[in-house]
């Protein structure tokens, strides 16, 4: 009987909507909105959010192994718990703090699969003197190379070069903060004093902003081997290992693994920065709420014009209907306008919502800041997508599916 | 139902209730048969029921109780689905309304069925589209818009809409009611025509006296029940 496959409903479709241009197009503009804010806002606050962890990052590893002081223990250890231990005198043992073989524990860090950046470090409070002028801070003895892979150095660098600190021993790169206090400038001479006694005549090779100026006005970074000097100390001397992991969300759960495998303490940049990590996970929580609320919001906004469109059309569902068109076709008819409408409207969206990133991140905040920190989040531009057209696709669907199930009748007698 | 083959269409103790404003037996045990070619007109006054009765028998309605066979199928337990293509390849309805679909051409219209159906080809059913209006006079007015057009064409266009799938069966509820008295005749003579010349069946329900003397048979209804 049927021998021909016409494309009636398509047809009609795309009739509904080319000869009701202006309405098909404030149709897809309710799809352009919802999805042009939905984007919007998930890229501030992402874009929010992950200046805020870079700026945690500029000197913080994802994972730091370290040994801690300890109380020197009784050499030998009565096993009968019914006596007791006596250990005379007990200290801080002063070898305590030193890592064994640095460079073997290195070494198997590597091999680790998650692992993208090891570095050993050392650190120490000095003094740094020019004339009479005098600031307290830290120093950090870093292979610089390392240390620039794993932090992003040279793009906190304000002045010289970071690589010049490989090709000159005393070399110091200095926080301009330190410069300012000091009235330091590049390729001046310092005096760094350590805590030991050791003073030490260095020149400035490059000076350090990182934007947060608790770091800027205490840290400078020198060669590894300087710092051990300073702390008297020889090559082997290591007082840290840091280390950058692939997704730092699930630093925390490699601290059990490294402790087994060092046998030192590890610590997770969370527990380090307990504040900071509670303030990501509460901004974490808002933004989802938000983006939720958003999702809601414009899901509701499509749903309800779409849902109009369609109403508005009821008659000639019924018309549709008594001369033959199924239910079925019927869905067929109202979702594929639905889709078009949607994809007309996602398109729009797309180049509203990169119109506004890009408005947005030319707005001089200044400060630690400087630009709005919004940028363009292929990941939220992809779920946009998605949910347009998912939500299309229902706000067609599910009014066209109700009118569907209907006696033609029954929509007449109206 | 009866054995004759001569049965196009036929119901047996067709009953319908209303529920509002409140429980109402709009129908009450309808029983009876139309034959192949016949011309059947149902007339009553507002609200005898002609009108609901005929929306059943189109499949319009399906909330109704005993039974309905169109060409020896039994209808009531029918899906919608199954209900939409017998409408579709069938029964032409023709309404008091021209219920035409305002975006498309004359043409269209007419041709929609007709592609649902998917019989002929699109050039098959655009020549027949043709040929259908201009057998009603509307051939100059195939391409106008549907809602550019007087009262009478657009009566006269969902008419030609019915009758592109060949129906089994035409069924018109008050199609001159719409009309002064001289597109009425001029729909009037296509009914006549249509069961004279094509022997098609129809059934209709009209106020029109004139209408109703000029068919074969004339079923009279009043409180929901067929009195003559």
């Amino acid at each position: 009987m049927k021998n021909y496959q016409h494309n009636i409903n398509g047809e009609i479709a795309y009739t509904h909507l080319f000869s009701r241009k202006k309405q098909t197009f404030i149709a897809a503009l309710g799809v352009t909105v919802g999805i042009a804010i939905f984007i919007f806002m998930n890229s501030l606050m992402n874009g929010f959010e992950v200046a805020s962890t870079e700026s945690l990052f500029k000197s913080t590893p994802h994972i730091r192994i370290y040994k801690n002081d300890a109380i020197s223990k009784a050499l030998v250890v009565n096993k009968d718990t019914n006596k007791i231990n006596v250990l005379a005198n007990p200290k801080i043992t002063s070898e305590s703090k030193k890592i064994v073989n640095p460079a073997e524990l290195i070494k198997i860090l590597k091999n680790e699969a998650e692992v993208v950046g090891v570095t050993p470090n050392v650190s120490a409070n000095v003094f740094y003197k020019n004339g009479d002028s005098e600031v307290s801070g830290r120093i950090s003895g870093v292979v610089i190379e390392d240390q620039n892979a794993m932090f992003n150095l040279q793009s906190y660098i304000a002045d010289g070069d970071y690589n010049s600190l490989s090709g000159y021993q005393n070399g110091i790169i200095m926080g301009v903060g330190i410069a300012e206090k000091l009235n330091l400038r590049l390729n001046d001479n310092v005096t760094v004093t350590s805590a030991l006694g050791v003073n030490k005549l260095m020149k400035i090779v490059a000076l350090l902003q990182t934007k947060n100026s608790a770091i800027d006005k205490s840290l400078s970074y020198i060669n590894l081997p300087v710092a051990q000097q300073l702390q008297k100390q020889s090559p082997s001397y290591i007082t840290d290992i840091y280390l950058n992991v692939k997704d730092y969300e699930k630093a925390k759960s490699y601290v059990d693994k490294y402790k087994r495998l060092t046998g030192y303490d590890v610590e997770d940049w969370e527990t380090a920065n307990a504040t900071a990590a509670a303030a990501n996970k509460m901004r974490k929580m808002m933004a989802m709420a938000i983006s939720f609320s958003i999702m809601l919001v414009a899901a509701f906004g499509i749903y309800n014009i779409l849902n109009m469109t369609i109403m508005e059309k009821l008659n000639d569902i019924a018309i549709l209907k008594a001369i033959g068109f199924s239910g079925k076709d019927i869905v067929k008819i109202f979702v594929t306008e639905a889709i078009i409408i949607g994809v007309i409207g996602i398109i729009i969206g797309l180049c509203f919502a990169l119109l506004l990133v890009k408005l947005m991140s030319n707005l001089w905040v200044g400060g630690d800041i400087g630009f709005f920190p919004i940028r363009i989040f292929p990941k939220y531009f992809g779920i946009g997508v998605i949910f347009g057209l998912v939500v299309t696709f229902f706000a067609g669907y599910l009014p066209a599916r109700k009118a569907a199930l209907l006696d033609p009748i029954s929509i007449f007698r109206k | 139902m009866s054995n004759s083959d001569n049965i196009l269409l036929s119901t047996q103790g067709v009953g319908k209730y209303f529920y509002e404003p409140e429980k109402f037996k709009v129908l009450n045990d309808i029983s009876f048969d139309i034959k192949k070619g016949e011309f059947v007109t149902m007339i009553g006054k507002s609200g005898s029921g002609k009108s609901t009765l005929l929306y059943i028998l189109s499949t319009m309605d399906t909330d109704y109780e005993g039974n309905l066979w169109l060409d020896k199928e039994n209808l009531t337990q029918q899906s919608k689905e199954r209900l939409a293509e017998i409408r579709n390849e069938k029964i032409g309805f023709v309404f008091q309304f021209h219920y035409l679909l305002p975006e498309f051409s004359c043409l269209k219209n007419v041709m929609i069925p007709a592609l649902k159906l998917g019989k002929y080809s699109r050039e098959e059913i655009e020549e027949k589209a043709y040929k259908t209006l201009s057998l009603l006079g509307l051939k100059d007015q195939a391409l106008k818009s549907a809602s550019k057009l007087s009262g009478g064409q657009q009566q006269r266009v969902a008419i030609a809409r019915a009758l592109i799938n060949d129906p089994k069966i035409i069924m018109g509820d008050e199609p001159t009611g719409n009309l002064d008295s001289k597109n009425t005749s001029i729909v009037f003579d296509i009914f006549k025509q249509l069961t004279s010349e094509f022997n098609q069946t129809v059934i209709a329900v009209t106020h029109d006296n004139d209408f109703a003397k000029a068919s074969d048979r004339i079923i009279e209804m009043a409180d929901g029940r067929i009195i003559g």
